[in-house]
């Protein structure tokens, strides 16, 4: 008995297997033609290599068993056979041209991205995601939610815990949304498993993905490629909504949009824009240039005191417009809207003990972003 | 295969012993001092690998970030996959090749001995200025192993460049490693040992060779590219430049995938060493064993873009690229059935090289397994870049490359000292590093389908459960590993004598040396009938 002790923790593991049952090891069929087309290719070739692998370590383990020296087994002296061999190779080839087939039709679908219904274009940027719906107007980041204090365990984690974003991209049901897919710097990737849409975002490419959203609902994905320090904190969430839904969010989307650009010709005071700077700051630069203003030594040059933000206002202006070429400070002309860009660029010079007083008005943005 | 040993019969050569201290070191042309030289360095690059690996798994063993910030996260997972893939892998299969091949095909020593100095003395000083870079401003490396451009051109960290010209004196190495293999093989087998008498091994690391001839400048070139990109103005893979970001995937995995072969066909060769001799029975198929390794070895060349099903290639390349991924099924296959045919109707005993062996050829089919459900386009677009890639390409090179490894390194072990190895402590070995292998990747299987992104360090909860078995089963594998260290050293020091044949049904001529092989083997050849 005390011999057999160290068994015990095995047991004890083996016996709580079935507790885990809830544990997803599998696939999820997903909730598109496509994706269940994918899944069924991936049960046939997952039952075909359990039944390969059943025949080869079934013989495997009965040589293990039977043909052991200490149960006197002596070694028999056949070393080849052509016959045995040429159907080992023949068999293995077949089993591979019937799986072919169906994956190559399923694979035929997926490259049809033709007729669609609405073209959104997707834009990955260190770490958000743009979407743009082409002739629509509408124009938005989609940036994580969730808070700093969660990922730094000072907050307990919620249900969608690093799945979670500002503002999802929004879709009709049963209609074919195309995918654009590009980025403005590094390589990410789109990615939707219940779409089974998975699609690099290639910075000089545009890549096509298609899906047909069947059911109203809430659908979350990650970026998939690896794109440096925030990778892994820039989710993708989709909501899907019956078409009348959409067709108002679309409404509102556009009175929201009309009325931000309105907010660009009124009078700012220098509380306002530090107000919004700071919001604008956190989900936009603090990624890098960090919340304390710090930077990352080597990586993130530092803003509290640096030349730039308590120097020349233009120098500072046309930095955060046009970005540097070749470091990884984005032009974010193309990105915020004039009063965003007013209102951070009037926080990075009086924050931090920065204390420049200036203040930077939408329409001063404005005339250097011609 | 019957041999007389013309040397040992009246032999009036004078023989050279090692120089003494560190001198014998440093300018040895001796292929067993080279060969324990570049295995020494492997272990202590796999030990310093697995520590980043042990660090990686530490920071996932909960959701949150506890142990490191992203940034560090980054690195580690960087910097464990280049020491692991160029550090321990790679010098680990050329010490191998430099200890055996020599004493497999007949020869007195490797055929270009100076060069076999300089080529290993060139990676401890290439690793020293990759490890370095961890404690340079903006940190090491932080763009993967892969390191895809942009990542790893405009945007990353300044000590890319000690990394590419790192990666040129990795691959300097390599080729000359390489050279030499294939003089030895092709200049210096004794009388009578023909090509198709050549042990496996020594044919599976022939092919390799070519491998890594074609392969290494391909990686030379992409890095070079990159380095010019970053500091003398060009735009290989510069969007805004006119560049192509995809063109380095393309390049960067023509090497890619050859280089994971260079990384497993050595090991073909050990596994079909080590069966036969504790199955007492001649290894199955010899000549579809040499086709088959040879089918891998030019497939290898025609796939590489399955690595990229995801980057928008047209159609008619997906379709080309999964066709011919596939087709690699089959000779892996037929060696997988070759194995177990030589085990059939054999008369099996179970030493640990034999459990390493056996665990290998189990494991590493499962690797093919997830191989081959990679290999289908349509499903890879759920698998890419997800965990079950991770599991995918642990389980061949852990259980696959390492694994076969560790079974040389026992097999080999009693005739390159002299003693035999402890079989217990062996086994206490293979036991908890088979079982923490499958505990650290069998579970990454699943959170890869259930939708975890690679490269992340921090994870939505629905991964956390299956992450926490992983890291359990990582530190279970990492520490067993001391055990090795201690086996080695342990069979070093001491032990029961060995004999010259050190296993009863061991074949070949390194097996007709003494235990341990004299400094210098065959200065007059065998006659191999």
């Amino acid at each position: 008995m005390t011999k057999r002790i160290w068994l015990l923790p095995w047991i004890g593991f083996l016996v709580s297997l079935p507790a885990a049952a809830a544990w997803q090891v599998n696939l999820s069929p997903g909730h598109t033609a496509i994706a269940r087309d994918i899944h069924d290719l991936h049960m046939i070739i997952f039952w075909v290599c359990v039944a390969i692998g059943v025949v080869v370590f079934g013989v495997m383990f009965w040589s293990i068993l039977h043909h052991r020296k200490s149960k006197g087994a002596e070694a028999h002296h056949f070393h080849e056979n052509t016959v045995v061999e040429i159907l080992w190779t023949l068999i293995p080839f077949g089993i591979l041209i019937a799986m072919a087939v169906p994956a190559t039709a399923t694979l035929i679908r997926m490259y049809d991205s033709t007729e669609a219904d609405l073209d959104v274009q997707i834009t990955g940027y260190q770490w958000k995601w743009r979407y743009q719906y082409l002739g629509q107007d509408i124009d938005y980041f989609s940036v994580l939610s969730t808070p700093r204090e969660q990922i730094n365990n000072e907050e307990e984690k919620g249900e969608h815990y690093l799945l979670e974003v500002d503002n999802p991209l929004v879709l009709p049901a049963g209609k074919k949304v195309r995918f654009l897919l590009t980025s403005n710097d590094v390589i990410h990737s789109w990615w939707v498993p219940s779409f089974a849409v998975k699609k690099d975002a290639i910075p000089g490419f545009v890549n096509e993905a298609w899906v047909i959203p069947e059911e109203p609902g809430i659908y979350r994905g990650q970026c998939t490629e690896l794109c440096g320090k925030d990778h892994g904190f820039m989710p993708v969430v989709v909501e899907v909504k019956p078409q009348e839904e959409f067709d108002q969010w679309l409404a509102d989307a556009k009175a929201a949009a009309a009325e931000q650009a309105a907010s660009a010709e009124q009078e700012w005071t220098l509380e306002q824009l530090m107000q919004r700077g700071e919001q604008v700051y956190n989900t936009s630069c603090a990624a890098c240039h960090q919340a304390s203003g710090q930077g990352v030594p080597g990586a993130f040059p530092a803003l509290a005191g640096s030349p730039i933000t308590t120097g020349d206002i233009d120098a500072h202006i046309d930095i955060v417009l046009h970005g540097k070429a070749g470091t990884a400070m984005q032009a974010f002309g193309s990105q915020l809207n004039a009063v965003d860009l007013a209102a951070v660029i009037t926080f990075e010079r009086n924050a931090w003990g920065n204390d420049t007083g200036d203040s930077v008005s939408p329409q001063q943005i404005a005339e250097r972003n011609q | 295969m019957e041999t007389t040993l013309g040397q040992n019969l009246g032999d009036t050569h004078h023989d050279h012993g090692p120089a003494s201290g560190i001198g014998r070191w440093l300018f040895t042309t001796n292929h067993k001092d080279i060969g324990t030289l570049y295995l020494w360095f492997s272990l202590l690059m796999f030990l310093t690998g697995g520590t980043m690996a042990l660090l990686i798994r530490a920071e996932l063993f909960q959701p949150g970030l506890q142990l490191v910030q992203p940034e560090f996260f980054n690195q580690m997972t960087t910097m464990h996959g280049l020491i692991m893939v160029f550090g321990a892998v790679m010098p680990a299969f050329v010490g191998l090749a430099n200890w055996l091949v020599p004493m497999m095909i007949g020869a007195p020593d490797m055929a270009l001995p100076r060069m076999n100095n300089w080529s290993f003395w060139i990676l401890p000083f290439a690793f020293a200025m990759m490890i370095s870079t961890l404690f340079m401003e903006g940190g090491a490396p932080n763009f993967g192993w892969t390191f895809y451009a942009p990542l790893s051109t405009t945007y990353a960290p300044p000590s890319v460049t000690f990394f590419i010209f790192a990666v040129h004196m990795m691959g300097i190495s390599s080729i000359m490693g390489a050279i030499n293999v294939i003089a030895t093989i092709l200049n210096l087998r004794a009388p009578g040992m023909t090509m198709m008498k050549l042990p496996l091994f020594v044919w599976s690391w022939l092919i390799t060779a070519f491998l890594l001839i074609a392969v290494m400048p391909v990686l030379a070139g992409v890095v070079t590219m990159m380095l010019m990109d970053i500091h003398f103005g060009t735009s290989f893979f510069n969007a805004a430049g006119g560049g192509d970001p995809v063109l380095f995937q393309h390049v960067f995995w023509f090497f890619g995938h050859p280089e994971v072969y260079i990384m497993i066909l050595p090991a073909f060769g050990i596994i079909s060493e080590i069966i036969p001799t504790f199955a007492r029975k001649r290894l199955f198929g010899y000549a579809s064993m040499v086709y088959a390794i040879a089918s891998i070895a030019i497939l290898s060349f025609l796939v590489w873009a399955h690595h990229m099903f995801t980057v928008g290639l047209p159609l008619a390349g997906e379709l080309f690229f999964m066709f011919a991924t596939m087709l690699i099924a089959v000779p892996t296959g037929v060696k997988v059935f070759n194995w177990v045919a030589t085990m059939f109707r054999g008369s099996l005993t179970f030493e640990t090289p034999m459990l390493f062996a056996l665990a290998f050829v189990v494991l590493f089919t499962i690797g093919g397994f997830s191989g081959l459900m990679l290999a289908i386009a349509p499903a890879d677009f759920q698998y890419h870049d997800t965990y079950f890639v991770v599991a995918h390409f642990h389980y061949v090179l852990v259980p696959g490359a390492i694994f076969s490894i560790m079974a040389a390194t026992y097999f080999w072990l009693p005739k390159w000292t002299g003693h035999m190895i402890n079989e217990r402590m062996g086994k206490i070995h293979f036991w908890l590093s088979f079982v923490g292998v499958n505990i650290t990747f069998f579970p990454m299987h699943f959170v890869g389908l259930a939708g975890m992104p690679r490269r992340i360090p921090d994870y939505a909860l629905q991964f956390a459960d299956f992450n926490s078995v992983a890291s359990v089963g990582a530190f279970i594998f990492g520490f067993s590993q001391l055990l090795f260290l201690y086996n080695v050293i342990a069979c070093i020091r001491g032990g029961a004598r060995a004999t010259d044949r050190v296993w009863e049904g061991a074949h070949g001529l390194e097996w007709t040396l003494p235990s341990p092989a004299p400094y210098h083997s065959f200065s007059q050849p065998p006659v191999v009938k």
